[in-house]
């Protein structure tokens, strides 16, 4: 499928014959992810993503990952890991970016550098509690990128479109989803 | 020969000139889902020449026209009668099953024993609505674009109009014009110029082989079966009916549809990224015509070459709404159709109901298909894609039977 010439270090033909082998066996597409948090101290918290579950069983990986996470002095906080807005940043620019390569290598366009500056505007109002009519949430967010590829303009922005169409992350973020919260 | 809508009779027609005994099963009259499911102002968005059945073609003095739904169903119905086409209308097909060699087909009108059937009973006979329309608030009418007829059945007030291809734009439009304030849900849409270069839409189509790229040379056959259709609407004078038009009317657009909660519709915040994906598209698409017509010389025959404006989006589009207080009486779902084979009991459905074949062809021998989006070629679904098809599958089929 894909040009020898063309290496952004992804297997597209792996991910094509994924594609072809979970929409014969769409149950092995059922995915479930993971992390755990640990309260430590103040704002600042611990999580931990190990272990997740897809192609019908458990997975391990070849590590644990770690994220601290807290806020920054002017909070009256430790600074001890970026805040969890801004790991919302990192996931959505990281989907983005990932989504670039493996689209680009699907379509033969070899990438040289990538890179992606993401922002989100907040109003605190709404997390402190000042004003009902804020959102808590971000009141919009932009990504911007720098793609030098063996490619034009036009199939340079095609790239970055269809990388927030097939995005997880950018669907998570633009789509409400449910979500619910025990205590056990 | 399930179905006597265009398909079918291009079907009849040429079985009939391979000499092979048939009969077309109709459950209302020649025509029946242009005559009853269609809404009051809607005219083709393929222009009159572009309706070339096997041995018959458009007649009239204005090939460029649009045809409103009397002429379709009067183009159709003469079609039947010149090819005389063999149509047993108010006969309802109830069951269709295997029975040895042959297909039992039952019907409100008793049993047909046949050695082959082809299934040419419509693409959109049942209208997709997503469950959400279920968690609407009372007192908020919910109608999808399939009983849809015109402005005067809606409640006063204004409508939320879901989803912006060919149906959307084209009721969006009409409805904001009879004063009822209309706000569009854009999801992913194709957009496409009505004219370019000075020609129509569909010249360039269907000059430039666009139409005539076939199902097993697709790199993802069910992606392509599965595009929107174009953003376009059949229009006198050549303008385009796209989201800018739109706009400029006064229509607020608003992202997908993504949810409901107490009465409160939420939208994607995508619509940015949907409208330039389509930007982007509809640019290859020209890019493609621009080359075609370098490649064969047809630059003199045609204006020169130019873009479209980029689609206007709003800056800060809502992301919620509140139905009642914003005033909304009706959600009107244009969401698209889907084809009815629940009375198919032959074994080629898959798990989600949708039938298999190869360009038409099942995999139980003798049983074809016809009129599906992109079956064998881009432009299957369409009036003038039906004869390409017919040829094939009736010459599959006269091969079968001499088996
Ligand atoms: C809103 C809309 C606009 C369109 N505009 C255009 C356009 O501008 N140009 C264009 O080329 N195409 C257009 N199309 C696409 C396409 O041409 C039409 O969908 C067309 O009606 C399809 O023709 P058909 O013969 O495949 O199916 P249909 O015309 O739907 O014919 C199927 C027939 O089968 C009958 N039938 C169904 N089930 C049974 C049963 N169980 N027993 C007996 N009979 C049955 C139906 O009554 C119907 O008469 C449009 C489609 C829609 C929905």
């Amino acid at each position: 499928m894909s040009e020898a010439t063309v290496n952004n270090g992804v297997n597209a033909d792996a991910l094509v014959a994924a594609r072809e082998a979970l929409t014969e066996a769409p149950q092995a597409a059922q995915f479930n992810w993971r992390a755990s948090c640990e309260w430590k101290n103040g704002t600042h918290s611990h999580s931990t993503v190990e272990g997740f579950f897809g192609l019908g069983e458990e997975q391990k990986r070849s590590k644990t990952f770690a994220f601290d996470a807290d806020h920054p002095e002017i909070f009256a906080s430790e600074d001890l890991g970026a805040t969890p807005v801004e790991y919302v940043l990192v996931g959505l620019a990281s989907c983005l970016t990932a989504g670039v390569a493996a689209i680009a290598q699907y379509r033969d366009i070899q990438l040289k550098s990538v890179k992606a500056t993401i922002e989100g505007d907040m109003d605190i109002q709404g997390i402190l509690g000042i004003d009902d009519e804020v959102r808590n949430g971000f009141d919009g967010i932009k990504v911007t990128y720098e793609i030098d590829a063996d490619a034009g303009r036009d199939d340079i922005e095609a790239l970055v479109a269809q990388s927030q169409k097939r995005s997880a992350v950018y669907d998570i973020v633009t789509n409400p989803t449910a979500v619910t919260v025990e205590v056990k | 020969m399930v179905g006597a809508g265009h398909a079918g009779l291009a079907m009849s027609r040429c079985l009939a000139v391979r000499g092979i005994d048939h009969v077309v099963l109709e459950r209302g009259e020649v025509a029946n889902s242009w005559r009853t499911e269609r809404w009051d102002s809607l005219r083709l968005l393929t222009p009159n020449w572009q309706s070339r059945l096997p041995g018959f073609g458009y007649e009239g003095d204005d090939p460029d026209g649009f045809r409103d739904m009397t002429q379709t169903v009067a183009f159709l119905q003469r079609y039947a009668e010149v090819i005389s086409a063999p149509v047993e209308t108010r006969t309802t097909v109830t069951s269709i099953r295997r029975d040895d060699e042959d297909y039992l087909v039952t019907t409100d009108r008793g049993e047909w024993r046949a050695r082959s059937v082809v299934l040419a009973s419509g693409a959109c006979n049942l209208a997709n609505v997503p469950k959400v329309a279920d968690a609407l608030p009372d007192g908020i009418a919910s109608v999808h674009s399939f009983d849809y007829r015109n402005p005067d059945q809606l409640p006063a007030g204004g409508v939320l109009v879901v989803g912006a291809s060919a149906t959307g734009t084209q009721l969006g439009y009409e409805i904001h014009k009879s004063g009822r304030p209309v706000t569009l849900a854009v999801g992913e849409h194709i957009r496409v110029p009505r004219t370019y270069r000075g020609r129509d839409l569909m010249w360039w189509m269907d000059n430039a082989g666009v139409h005539d790229e076939r199902w097993d040379e697709m790199d993802d056959i069910n992606r392509a079966r599965r595009v929107p259709s174009f953003q376009l609407t059949g229009t006198d004078d050549g303008s385009t009916l796209d989201l800018n038009a739109v706009t400029d009317i006064g229509v607020a657009l608003v992202g997908r549809f993504a949810g409901l909660v107490d009465g409160k519709a939420q939208f994607s915040g995508s619509l940015l990224n949907q409208c330039a994906l389509s930007d982007l598209k509809m640019n290859r698409l020209l890019n493609s015509f621009d080359e075609w017509a370098a490649e064969v010389g047809a630059d003199a025959d045609v204006e020169p070459s130019h873009r479209l404006d980029s689609t206007r989006v709003p800056e800060k589009p809502p992301l919620t709404l509140k139905l009642a207080e914003a005033g909304i009486g009706t959600v009107l779902w244009c969401t698209g159709y889907r084809p009815d084979l629940s009375w198919l009991e032959v074994d080629v459905l898959d798990r989600k109901g949708r039938i298999c074949h190869e360009g038409g062809v099942t995999s139980s021998p003798g049983l074809y298909l016809m009129g599906m989006q992109f079956l064998r070629r881009r432009k299957s679904a369409l009036i003038d894609g039906a004869a390409d098809d017919a040829d094939d599958l009736s010459e599959h089929l006269a091969a079968y039977l001499d088996g």
